[in-house]
């Protein structure tokens, strides 16, 4: 049975300095609190996992909790750039960032790998591009069967994913619709798993198109409504475009995003939520 | 040109209209209809969205967030948007869009954005500057656009065109377009034709039969030859049969403009 948690109490426990952490959602579900729980938890040397690193690890890398990205698309979706990350791969700062770069299809292959136990995945990708020659983890190996040539791509296998969604029981049986991008990959894939949701309720009614993932798949489940804004948890909010845009006016200066983590997430610390490492931005 | 293309002009004066008003269309009227389209965020959504509600009823739009045919009543705002989902014949995982439906060679047409382009149609949305460790520009990166680019069956490029995005060799290979030149296709293994159609906001280019270097073939109203020759960082090669592309109608500009304004 998954536990039920505060969301201070599940990143506290579960995310450690130095874990591969993921947290995935695919435009829609994006743990945005559970992101920010880790500013406020000042955790360091991770390295982040995840598809579109998208404003919520713009805000991890800005604060500095990351050494590594692990990525296939960096960008603010519909709006630019992510001027955080471009920061830290451009200039070092707050800290030097690491990365190893994939396409979409090679991410999602190594999370499918990674939920399956198996060391690593085959795709048709990459070929002619420069990816290869930059990054390690794209190899060749020749189908046993054909002779053809694929790309082999490793598993992804995080020590902690964080997903959100919208409904969990008190089991802590998890329920999410829509987009669901790589989540339950990503859940399966990782040593622990916690999962921000919008409500837990004591039944799951069934809806269209849902993934369920039971309660003893999933480490711990956190109530956190809203827990996905700017981005939007089907059935219960809208993407909020604007936050986007106005993203790109926060983390396009450095002073700026400086005043943003503090008065908008260091500031959002409670007493009894206070664990970890009180230093917070550097 | 297909469809919109053959639409009765409106009689009297012109109407007034953008040079991405422009470029839009004509990318809408590349589209046909039933065709089923993989498009990225940003110009292929809007020209998109746009042929489906004139010329291409039934064009399937594919989304990489996860959607099979959607039908979005305003533009979204990004692969993701709450729309997409709703509208959609079908909602999947990012594993299975790739999978099952990219790789095996069931897209007709990839429709992609650029950051910079070569003359064999590559595309780089990784890095500006010859250093990847130490770039001058870090870009988002690949994205779905890699396997788009290899296993749809073929591509159509939409990029506003200038001597800085029009480069001789892109800095990185994102996504393969003609590799070197003709035949690379084959001999790298990508199963789709590659870049079939360049669309920009000054006019149109294909790849060279024999070579596979992208040639001028079509100017936008009020475009020359010089404009574009200007606007290219290699020695642009002009088709002997370069035609003139139809301004928008009334009807393309009046759909657009209500996507656009449905979207605020």
């Amino acid at each position: 049975m998954a536990d039920i948690v505060s969301l201070a109490d599940g990143v506290g426990e579960l995310v450690r300095d130095g874990d591969v952490v993921a947290l995935e959602g695919f435009t829609h579900l994006i743990p945005h609190a559970a992101g920010q729980e880790i500013i406020r938890q000042g955790r360091k040397d991770l390295t982040l996992v995840r598809m579109t690193p998208d404003i919520v690890y713009d805000q991890l890398i800005g604060a500095g909790c990351a050494r590594k990205l692990i990525f296939s698309w960096g960008g603010n979706p519909g709006v630019g750039s992510l001027h955080r990350f471009r920061d830290a791969v451009q200039h070092a700062w707050p800290v030097p960032l690491e990365i190893e770069e994939h396409s979409h299809a090679g991410m999602a292959n190594r999370y499918v790998a990674g939920a399956s136990g198996l060391p690593f995945a085959v795709l048709r990708g990459y070929r002619g591009t420069d990816l290869p020659e930059h990054t390690a983890t794209i190899k060749w190996i020749t189908c046993p069967f054909t002779g053809e040539e694929l790309a082999a791509v490793p598993a992804i296998n995080p020590d902690v994913s964080i997903i959100h969604a919208q409904r969990a029981d008190r089991a802590g049986n998890v329920q999410m619709w829509g987009l669901v991008g790589v989540q339950k990959e990503a859940v399966l894939a990782a040593e622990r798993s916690l999962v921000t949701v919008e409500e837990v309720v004591d039944e799951l009614e069934p809806v269209a198109g849902q993934v369920v993932l039971p309660h003893w798949a999933v480490t711990a489940v956190a109530e956190v409504p809203g827990g996905a804004h700017p981005s939007y948890a089907q059935g219960y909010s809208e993407r909020d475009n604007a936050y986007y845009k106005y993203w790109d006016s926060i983390g396009r200066d450095r002073d700026t995003f400086r005043t943003w983590v503090r008065d908008e997430v260091l500031a959002g610390r409670s007493a009894t939520e206070t664990t970890g490492d009180k230093e917070g931005v550097r | 040109m297909t469809g919109a293309a053959s639409t009765t002009a409106v009689s009297g004066a012109q109407p007034e209209y953008t040079s991405d008003e422009m470029m839009s269309i004509a990318a809408a009227r590349a589209l046909e209809n039933g065709k089923r389209c993989f498009v990225g965020i940003g110009l292929p959504s809007t020209a998109a969205n746009v042929a489906r509600r004139t010329h291409a009823p039934d064009l399937v739009l594919i989304y990489e967030s996860g959607t099979l045919g959607s039908k979005p009543d305003v533009l979204p705002s990004s692969i993701g948007d709450g729309v997409l989902a709703e509208t959609a014949d079908a909602v999947i995982g990012v594993p299975e869009v790739f999978n099952y439906w990219l790789q095996p060679g069931r897209i007709d047409v990839g429709f992609l954005g650029a950051a910079q382009l070569d003359r064999f149609g590559n595309i780089n949305t990784t890095v500006i500057g010859d250093d990847y460790t130490d770039p001058k520009v870090r870009l988002p990166g690949a994205g779905g656009a890699p396997e788009i680019a290899a296993s749809c069956r073929e591509v159509f490029v939409v990029v506003r065109q200038s001597a800085r995005s029009f480069v001789d060799k892109v800095d990185f290979v994102t996504s393969v377009g003609h590799g070197s030149g003709k035949g690379d296709r084959e001999r790298l293994g990508l199963p789709g034709a590659g870049p079939t159609l360049v669309i920009t906001d000054l006019g149109v280019l294909r790849p060279d039969p024999e070579t596979a270097e992208l040639v001028l073939t079509q100017l936008h109203p009020g475009v020359e030859v010089e404009d574009v020759r200007a606007a290219t960082g290699w020695d642009l090669q002009i088709s002997p049969d370069l035609t003139r592309t139809e301004a928008p109608t009334a009807a393309e500009l009046s759909t657009l403009r209500t996507l656009k304004e449905a979207s605020r």
